[in-house]
């Protein structure tokens, strides 16, 4: 069994991290391939030397070496559950994408300043290639041989490209109905890509089988048994935001919501950045953003409940049509603390969204970037949101990936002899 | 009725190892309160202090998740297989 032949290591193979910890109960674990708790199955993240009570206030790097670091996430390894030498090592080097300043998106829905945080830059043109860095190191040090997950999409890719170039086996499984671009990118790296008859909350449980399984032995699926490793990932999301805007924390964020892991993990970022005084102590508020057809932790917010009812997915949204969200009560928890909200916005305004970021700024964004801004427009709209407060936006993946999601209205202005006549006709008086 | 029940890593310690045991039950409720039967402990690991489901526990009762359907109530038939998972993110 993978958890059983994975040895344990020292924590020095995973820099300032001490334990697993876990989340609902607090018992502690050693640093392993495991991911829920043996007492209360509830899940398991990292504990660094700054989460000990004797803790005494030093940060274990300054602003400045950060920014002598590298133009990726490993300018922040001093804050990661990675060993120093990790830059050296062959990966895909994601991160450091630009947080872009976006004044006419702004003045469209009437926001004083507002950014985005644009990871459609990464090597495979979504955040995922954060994530599964940090987890192709925790591959490494436990002696994996295969790299797996269970994936909506842009994960698949992600997996795939990262074990290609670390020299992994690669063994990814997605469900079979998913957008031809995302299957593309995932098989043009290698390695196997089973599409499963089923939605992906049924992808996960097949993995989650398949894990406990002699067919999946040394395997590091990178949402499973590294995802303790692997969700720390998201942590640079926030470490970047804080330093491109000056090593400050916004004051309020929306991020998309599909397991709920990203948001989890951007508020223990910013947390972190707090606690190691390289930012400023003030508050932020933190928005989730789902679709209709997919909002079971919208519903709960709204509902005033801290249970998440699953559901069955049905959007076009589909790298967030996750059902049955594991860290949904938790963004209920940070929403509701930070004085956020969870909002929805229908396929429809996923679309509108995605045209308006695109029009105004020239950023072509993922059906789940038409997410979160569609849900800041309607939060917005609904005075749920501060505009004269400094607001961030995540796009986290490129809207190459989900052509079908405009490719209805994609078509020429006109098409004409090539003469200025039929262009003036056509086109100039025409418009 | 007889059912197998898929036990997952983290809970093996309590069944010598065995990764599917032999269950019996007519609904849900019945099977988890035979598996503590056998293996004494393992329910209050998939159950609450209030006898409900612990929030990062997924049961399955043949392809269904039983939150969809009629939870600890669910009818287990003949033959059945019953999976106890736990939660995890994605995507």
């Amino acid at each position: 069994m993978a958890l059983a032949t994975a040895e344990i290591t020292t924590s020095n193979d995973f820099g300032p991290a001490v334990a697993l910890s876990c989340r609902e109960c607090g018992t502690r674990y050693d640093l392993g391939p495991t991911f829920a708790c043996i007492e209360c199955f509830g899940p398991l993240e990292v504990a660094y030397t700054w989460n000990s009570p004797d803790f005494d206030g030093t940060a274990p790097v300054t602003r400045e070496q950060i920014a002598a670091g590298p133009a990726n996430i490993w300018r922040y390894r001093a804050l990661l559950p990675v060993p120093v030498d990790v830059g050296v090592k062959p990966n895909l080097a994601p991160g450091w994408t630009k947080l872009v300043k976006v004044d006419n998106l702004a003045r469209e829905l009437g926001l004083r300043s507002l950014h985005v945080k644009d990871d459609s830059g990464n090597p495979t043109h979504s955040f995922k290639d954060r994530v599964v860095a940090i987890a192709l190191e925790a591959a490494r040090t436990f002696g994996f041989h295969t790299l797996s997950c269970s994936s909506t999409g842009n994960l698949a890719g992600a997996v795939t490209a990262a074990a290609a170039r670390a020299g992994l086996d690669a063994c990814v499984f997605i469900p079979a109905d998913l957008e031809q671009p995302k299957i593309v990118m995932a098989s043009v790296y290698g390695g196997r890509l089973v599409g499963i008859q089923g939605t992906y909350d049924e992808v996960n449980r097949f993995c989650s089988e398949l894990i406990g399984d002699p067919l999946g032995d040394r395997w590091g699926f990178v949402n499973v048994n590294l995802r303790p490793y692997y969700a720390e990932g998201s942590k640079t999301l926030a470490y970047e935001i804080a330093e491109q805007l000056g090593w400050r924390v916004p004051d309020q964020i929306v991020i998309p919501v599909a397991s709920g892991s990203q948001l989890t993990k951007v508020d223990k970022g910013f947390k972190e950045l707090i606690r190691l005084g390289l930012v400023e102590d003030k508050p932020y508020k933190i928005f989730g953003a789902q679709a209709e057809g997919c909002s079971p932790v919208s519903a709960a917010y709204k509902a005033g409940r801290d249970v998440v009812q699953p559901v069955k997915p049905d959007t076009i949204a589909k790298s967030l049509a996750i059902g049955n969200p594991a860290d949904g009560p938790y963004v209920l928890d940070i929403a509701r603390r930070t004085g956020g909200a969870v909002e929805d916005v229908t396929d429809a305004e996923i679309v509108d969204a995605i045209r308006l970021l695109a029009r105004t700024e020239g950023i072509f964004g993922e059906t789940a970037g038409g997410v979160t801004v569609g849900v800041l427009r309607k939060l917005v709209d609904k005075g749920l949101l501060d505009p004269a407060a400094e607001t961030v936006v995540l796009n986290t993946g490129d809207g190459l990936k989900t052509l079908d999601a405009v490719s209805a209205e994609a078509r020429p202005t006109a098409v004409i002899r090539p003469s200025l006549d039929a262009f003036r006709t056509a086109v100039v008086e025409n418009s | 009725m007889s059912v197998s029940v898929r036990i997952p890593t983290i809970l093996r310690t309590y069944t010598d190892g065995a990764a599917e045991v032999k269950g019996e039950g007519a609904t849900l409720r019945d099977v988890l309160q035979k598996l503590d039967a056998d293996f004494p402990g393992i329910g209050a690991r998939i159950l609450d202090e209030t006898g409900n489901l612990r929030r990062f526990v997924n049961v399955y009762v043949g392809e269904e998740d039983v939150r969809f359907i009629d939870g600890l109530d669910t009818v287990t038939p003949d033959g059945v297989q019953v999976s106890v998972i736990p939660a995890v993110a994605g995507g």
